[in-house]
């Protein structure tokens, strides 16, 4: 259960800087929040209690007593992907600064280079 | 490795990393230097990290630490070395 | 007023979430339907003793091929959206400290980002991991040492061709079995580095791709644009 309130909680503040703040880098750190947060609660879906991780690393492991393998398939592409969406993210956010000279969102309101 | 999380000495450890990472992360919106700002957020990063390994997950603790740490705040440090380092 | 209603919706939704995840989701609960096959058939069908490795390669293998490309596409955009960027970045001076110490551990790293993807199959790791430590090394370098410059075409030939042999690997399963990325080789003994079917090609294909990739978006943020 203090995972969900941890990854809740990190959720909420990415949400909370997305909406707030106003420079561009803040916004963009608030992203990666939420993504680590939704991470944590896909991977915390699948403990069983009393289970160990889902390698066969000695022969005498049986199969009944390892934690759910699937979740955690998913959460290695997520991850990976969420470093690509960050890249694209943070090379608009240089091309901004090139032309209009300011990293504050409220400042950009002409829609027109 | 067959542990069981609802032992009392690992759930107080939980709850310690919790409040850092809670900590953490509204302080990384607050700084005015960005860089160090960058710097928190890989810190939350890493106790994510930590917390994948006391659930099991090696496989995803290990891409998370090294996507985490590495390359998500090398990419960051980019975008500030191009462009300002303090709000306003 | 706009921080009262930034402070005040994501409580809400964190408090709705709480109690959905109190009353409707409980921690701790075996909900393993798929993965119950996954995890008794996994070792004899494909020979891999980490059961993650054998659902990403072979059992979901599609999904992978998915994700390297989005991949491709994120590091080709950011190429591109940062062509006509056109400040001169600052010199990064590094102390001796750092010059001589990379200059040591620079194979060492390079080393263990290829331990990690080359033993995807017995150890939790993977290609992933293993590409995006390499191209933490080379970003090691380029921040040590001021001169240091990677060659581009180099690195583009290197990544293509990865991706090039791991769908030439899908194209071959799909002619020998009728399927693609079917498992085509043997499956040896388990704990042995050659068994597990296509599992190590495929992981030392991705291995370079991600490695080159991430290697050339790092050296095209800090090079400096004229």
């Amino acid at each position: 259960m203090i995972f969900y309130i941890g990854s809740g909680l990190l959720i909420g503040i990415g949400l909370y800087g997305m909406l707030y703040k106003r420079n561009l880098i803040k916004i963009i750190i608030g992203l990666d929040f939420i993504e680590t947060g939704v991470n944590i609660l896909i991977i915390s879906l699948c403990y069983v209690k009393g289970g160990t991780a889902p390698i066969f690393s000695l022969p005498s492991l049986k199969p009944s007593q390892m934690v759910d393998p699937l979740p955690q398939a998913l959460v290695l592409t997520a991850i990976v992907i969420g470093v690509a969406v960050l890249a694209m993210a943070l090379s608009i956010v240089v091309r901004i600064y090139d032309k209009r000279k300011t990293m504050d969102i409220s400042k950009l309101k002409r829609l027109k280079w | 490795m067959i542990s069981s999380i609802c032992a009392p000495s690992i759930y107080i450890l939980i709850i310690v990393l919790v409040l850092f990472m809670s900590v953490g992360a509204i302080f990384a919106l607050h700084l005015r230097d960005l860089l160090s700002a960058v710097i928190v957020m890989g810190v939350v990063d890493l106790i994510a990290a930590i917390l994948f390994l006391i659930l099991q997950a090696p496989d995803v603790a290990i891409t998370q630490a090294a996507v985490g740490a590495g390359l998500t705040t090398a990419i960051f440090v980019i975008a500030i070395v191009r462009s300002t380092r303090k709000e306003k | 007023m706009k921080r009262l209603f930034a402070i005040l919706f994501p409580l809400l939704i964190i408090i709705v979430f709480l109690y959905i995840m109190k009353n409707y989701i409980p921690f701790c609960v075996d909900r393993m339907v798929v993965a119950k096959h996954y995890l008794t058939e996994g070792l004899p069908e494909t020979g891999s003793t980490n059961i993650v490795t054998s659902i990403v390669v072979l059992y979901r293998g599609f999904d992978t091929l998915g994700e390297v490309t989005v991949l491709f596409l994120a590091a080709l955009g950011f190429g591109a959206i940062l062509e006509g960027a056109k400040k001169k970045t600052k010199e990064i001076v590094a102390s001796p400290i750092v010059r001589i110490s990379t200059r040591y551990l620079f194979p060492f790293i390079i080393m263990f980002g290829v331990y990690i993807f080359l033993h995807g199959h017995l150890t939790p790791g993977g290609g992933f991991p293993g590409g995006v430590i390499i191209a933490a090394g080379i970003l090691l370098m380029y921040l040590a040492y001021k001169d240091f410059r990677i060659d581009h075409t180099k690195f583009k030939i290197t990544e293509s061709l990865a991706g090039i042999i791991f769908v030439g690997i899908g194209l071959v399963g799909l002619a020998i079995y009728g399927s693609f990325l079917a498992n085509f080789l043997p499956e040896g003994l388990p704990r042995q580095i050659f068994s597990a079917g296509i599992i190590p090609l495929i992981y030392i294909a991705i291995g370079f791709k991600v490695g080159s990739e991430l290697g050339g978006l790092v050296g095209e943020g800090l090079e400096d644009k004229e």
